[in-house]
């Protein structure tokens, strides 16, 4: 069962040939007996998801069951869940049990899916290598095998880990600069983040507010969109969330792809890609000629201010987003302070990890008196030339492809200490962030035995098309079929 | 040394919405401490503010009223510091583009003149929580209700050179918010709360002083105080050769002291920078266009019309205009009265003197206007006397009656009008005080006479058993008494 996707696991419950409670249980089992390996996730919610388990054979019986009905799943920790505890991979929230749910969750819920936990991240999302977690790193399933504890990317480490591992067929993530791409191209699974403003941010616990993204991850094109059917869509209670139809986005996958016009942005093919990695990616983009696509160089003059952009805005957001983490009403308070100033300060240095603290002077520091300009509004200017950049790109092209990351997943520990050199591991996913347009990783190839991603980049609520471009791949490729050994 | 004031007011206005400006919490005064907070005002992880419409409708209405431009683009800033009242750790506010610019607003002096107070703009934003320092053993409370309470803050431009004409402006923003409905204006539980800049500068200097910020002041009164307390000691230390601090000051109008809280140097850097959760608000003709229609009768407005229709003088029309509900008392009662200078006495006197005694809003009145204004016909048409009318009062007051002409009857306040019957007691009073019948006739000076008939009158109410229409006893006493 483990193996099969959300689409056949809905299938196999439909047919009656199992029940949801019998197949969560055979989930919970196995990933209680394997986790062991990858520390995917931070909490298994078994109580929770046994009822939930229940109560979809129930909508099931009553002739209410949606394609989600009792198929079991996973939410990044990131996502509030009433009455199981949500962390956000953070010490200054370990036992932090939200009140209410998150949108994106209550929509899982009313679907009838059945979570079976929440999956380790980077601390409050801000990490390329789950190192960052305060309930320790995520292992990669890739190179196990090998002998080898390789990161799975960050910061939806935890969920893209568990997907490829089989324990769960699906796991939500979020993508600010890369989370949900990298970490699903370091372990050979399908990823999407959505336009900004698809998925409701409500619940999704802020990182950094304008380019914060929930969206699938799962091991094909075929089940993000049976993800996205859930999640996509207006949300009152989210100010930044856009009202416009939710197209059915299973609809469109087999279109043909005969004239799909693709453009490979030479500054995504610089020599900060391994030769290795541009082969695979190449490959890939030939695949689509086969399919009737044709393929045009196009430039994308302000990506290499990507990085530099995002981390001024970026991490100004996160300073205040994560100011509300003081002590006095939820969350982790510092043993006997004794004033106030003594609970803040206390209480915000045990409670966050290093890299949250970097990113927090960092940020509180580029909106400071005398550096605001120099800083957040060059950065902001910055933002909308790179935005402009593929906005011009698109009036030539359909999609863009590219790289997802300059080489494969590198073994835990050897980027801890040189946070730039991490940083870089996004130079490829970072500007579409900054454009708040839709992008996707999909499997294409291996190097040295690891997966290799390859980037599929739209224009404005396109995620549809993307889909359709990536599931056509997947069935003229088996490289999102690979299991790690 | 001549010295000239300058003064400028920021005034925090509460908006009368019923929920809060990015949640939907009640905003109703006097909860329990934090059963008005959910999951977005405690600021719980995830949780994101969406913008209260009716905030930004009365915020529009406010700019017309003060005949202002009106923000097309409204965005919101975050102000970042840390205080345990302030749960997200940073105030949503506005910076860079407010929703209401430059205005203006008039003013009445006393000496008759007016005067224009420029308002340089007025921004939306959300009130913090509020700390509770008693009652909870060493520790701090912290009662989350009033956070994300809607505002518009007011900044006006330093236009002001005494303190008479910073409480003339405030009073007038407070009668025009309260006639607009966006403010309760209850100042006892903060819903305006004034803070005041004010410098100092040799008279006739073009160049402006260093100023100091006395902040929150709550009542007309300790603004006035303050002001004064203020401007004493910057001359008290410019004359001795000093120097001003720019600085922060708080009042104390209980022992009339202030003290420093912060000086420039100890200032928040705020890093202000503009909200990802909030896009721009686009504030279009049809949104103005609809709070322009719900404007009511605005001060000034109902001012002129008050003299034109009752006849009030200028104070009086003036006084009675000023605050919505007071306004609102008057016309009641004119429905129900006719005499409006009789009314205009009454509320001005009477009524407000029991209304300040016992600490009530006219809204918690126990006497109505129509009640007030059954009572003023009564007086005019010379059935009660106004010592009678007090009695009257004092029943309706204390609710053992309702009913106007009841209580007259069931107290015996009705009048002796009937002049055969008080040309009788005349006689009879006159005839026991001959020294003093003797003393007013032989008196030249028609001041000192008209004092002394004042003497008659206490005999003559006694002999009524306080019945006798004084109006008339006068004129039947200066008949008999001769010239």
């Amino acid at each position: 069962m483990h193996n099969k996707s959300v689409a056949e696991l809905s299938k196999e419950l439909e047919s009656g040939k199992i029940s949801s409670l019998e197949l969560t249980q055979q989930f919970l089992d196995r990933l209680k007996r394997e986790d062991g390996k990858y520390n995917s996730f931070i909490t298994i919610s078994d109580e929770q998801a046994l009822a939930e388990a229940e109560s979809a054979d129930e909508m099931r019986a009553a002739g209410k069951a949606t394609v989600w009905t009792g198929v079991p799943f996973a939410h990044k920790d990131i996502f509030c869940t009433n009455g199981v505890r949500t962390s956000c991979g953070s010490k200054m929230l370990e036992n932090f049990v939200p009140p209410y749910d998150a949108t994106v969750t209550e929509k899982f819920k009313a679907a009838g899916a059945v979570c079976l936990g929440k999956t380790n991240m980077d601390e409050f999302a801000m990490g390329s290598s789950n190192e960052s977690s305060f309930f320790g790193a995520v292992t990669n399933p890739w190179g196990l095998s090998n002998g080898e504890k390789r990161v799975p990317g960050g910061s939806s480490g935890g969920s893209a880990a568990a997907v490829a591992a089989r324990l769960v067929p699906a796991a939500t993530g979020t993508d600010t600069g890369g989370s949900i791409r990298q970490p699903a191209a370091l372990c050979g699974i399908t990823g999407l983040k959505p336009t900004y403003g698809r998925v409701s941010r409500y619940g999704m616990i802020a990182f950094a507010s304008s380019l914060d993204q929930g969206g699938p991850m799962a091991r094909s094109a075929e089940d993000a969109a049976l993800m996205m059917n859930v999640m996509a869509g207006f949300d009152p209670k989210d100010s930044t969330c856009i009202d416009r139809d939710v197209p059915d986005y299973t609809a469109t996958l087999n279109e043909p792809l005969k004239g799909l016009k693709i453009g490979l942005p030479k500054e995504y093919f610089s020599e900060q890609l391994s030769p290795a990695m541009e082969e695979q990616v190449r490959n890939a983009v030939r695949e689509y000629e086969k399919l009737g696509a044709t393929v045009k160089e196009v430039s994308l003059p302000n990506a290499k201010l990507a990085i530099a952009a995002y981390y001024v805005i970026a991490p100004a957001e996160a300073s205040a987003n994560l100011s509300r983490f003081d002590g006095v009403r939820y969350g982790y308070r510092c043993a006997d302070p004794k004033d106030l100033m003594d609970m803040y300060t206390r209480t915000r240095a045990e409670g966050f990890g290093n890299e949250v603290k970097r990113r927090i002077l960092v940020g509180s520091y580029a909106l400071s008196a005398g550096y605001f300009d120099a800083y957040y509004l060059k950065a902001q200017k910055v933002r909308r030339l790179i935005q402009q950049d593929f906005i011009n790109a698109f009036k030539e092209v359909d999609v863009l492809m590219s790289p997802v990351t300059p080489s494969p997943a590198f073994i835990q520990g050897e980027k801890t200490t040189d946070p730039v050199s991490m940083y870089l591991e996004d130079v490829f996913t970072i500007a579409i962030n900054l454009a708040g347009i839709p992008a996707m990783s999909v499997p294409a190839g291996f190097v040295d035995g690891l997966p290799v991603g390859l980037q599929i980049i739209g224009d404005y609520f396109s995620e549809a098309r993307l889909l359709n471009a990536a599931h056509q791949f997947q069935q003229v490729t088996d490289w999102h079929q690979r299991e790690p050994q | 040394m001549q010295w000239d004031i300058v003064i400028g007011l920021e005034i925090h206005v509460q908006l009368a919405t019923k929920t809060k400006i990015f949640s939907g919490s009640s905003t109703a005064f006097g909860a329990e401490p934090n059963t008005q907070a959910n999951a977005v005002d405690l600021a719980m992880p995830g949780t994101l503010p969406v913008p209260n419409e009716q905030a930004f409708r009365y915020a529009v209405m406010f700019g017309l009223a003060t005949n202002a431009e009106i923000g097309r683009r409204s965005m919101f800033e975050r102000k970042n510091y840390f205080y345990p009242d302030l749960p997200k750790g940073y105030q949503t506010t506005q910076l860079a583009q407010p929703i209401v610019g430059p205005g203006h607003v008039d003013i009445d002096l006393a000496d008759g003149t007016n005067k224009r107070v420029r308002i340089h703009h007025a921004h939306l934003e959300e009130d913090a929580g509020k700390s509770l320092h008693e009652d909870y053993h060493g520790m701090s409370g912290i009662d989350l209700n009033r956070a994300g309470t809607p505002l518009i803050e007011v900044v006006t431009e330093p236009d002001m050179n005494t303190a008479e004409e910073a409480v003339a402006f405030a009073k007038k923003l407070h009668s025009l918010v309260t006639s607009l409905g966006i403010c309760d204006g209850d100042m006892s539980q903060g819903s305006m709360r004034f803070d005041v800049n004010i410098s100092l500068k040799p008279k006739g200097s073009e160049t402006l002083g260093t100023r100091t910020e006395t902040k929150n002041l709550n009542s007309f009164r300790f603004m006035e105080q303050a002001i004064a307390h203020e401007v004493e000691r910057q001359m008290d230390i410019l004359e001795d050769g000093g120097t001003i601090i720019q600085e922060t000051r708080l009042y104390n109008g209980d022992r009339d002291e202030s003290r420093s809280m912060r000086s420039k140097e100890e200032a928040n850097d705020y890093r202000y920078f503009p909200c990802p959760d909030l896009l721009p608000v686009e504030i279009d003709d049809a949104f103005i266009e609809d709070a322009r229609a719900r404007l009511p009768e605005l001060p000034d407005a109902r001012k002129a019309r008050f003299k034109e229709q009752y006849g009030l003088n200028d104070y009086d029309a003036g006084v009675l205009s000023g605050d919505a509900k007071l306004s609102a008392f008057f016309e009641e009662t004119m429905a129900h009265g006719k005499d409006a200078k009789l009314a205009a006495n009454w509320i001005q006197g009477e009524f407000s003197a029991r209304l300040n005694a016992e600490e009530k809003s006219v809204a918690e009145s126990p006497i109505s206007g129509a009640q007030l204004g059954a009572l003023v016909t009564r007086i005019a048409d010379n059935t009660v006397s106004s010592a009678g009318a007090k009695k009257v009062f004092e029943a309706l007051w204390s609710g053992e009656n309702d009913n106007v002409d009841a209580i007259i009857d069931a107290k015996g306040l009705k009048q002796v009008s009937d002049t055969g019957a008080l040309e009788s007691m005349v006689d009879e009073v006159l005839a026991g005080m001959p020294d003093q019948v003797a003393q007013y006739q032989g008196e030249e000076d028609p001041k000192k006479r008209k004092k002394m008939l004042g003497g008659f009158m206490g005999p003559l109410m006694k002999a009524s058993k306080g019945q006798g229409n004084p109006k008339l006893f006068n004129e039947i006493l200066v008949r008999k008494l001769g010239d």
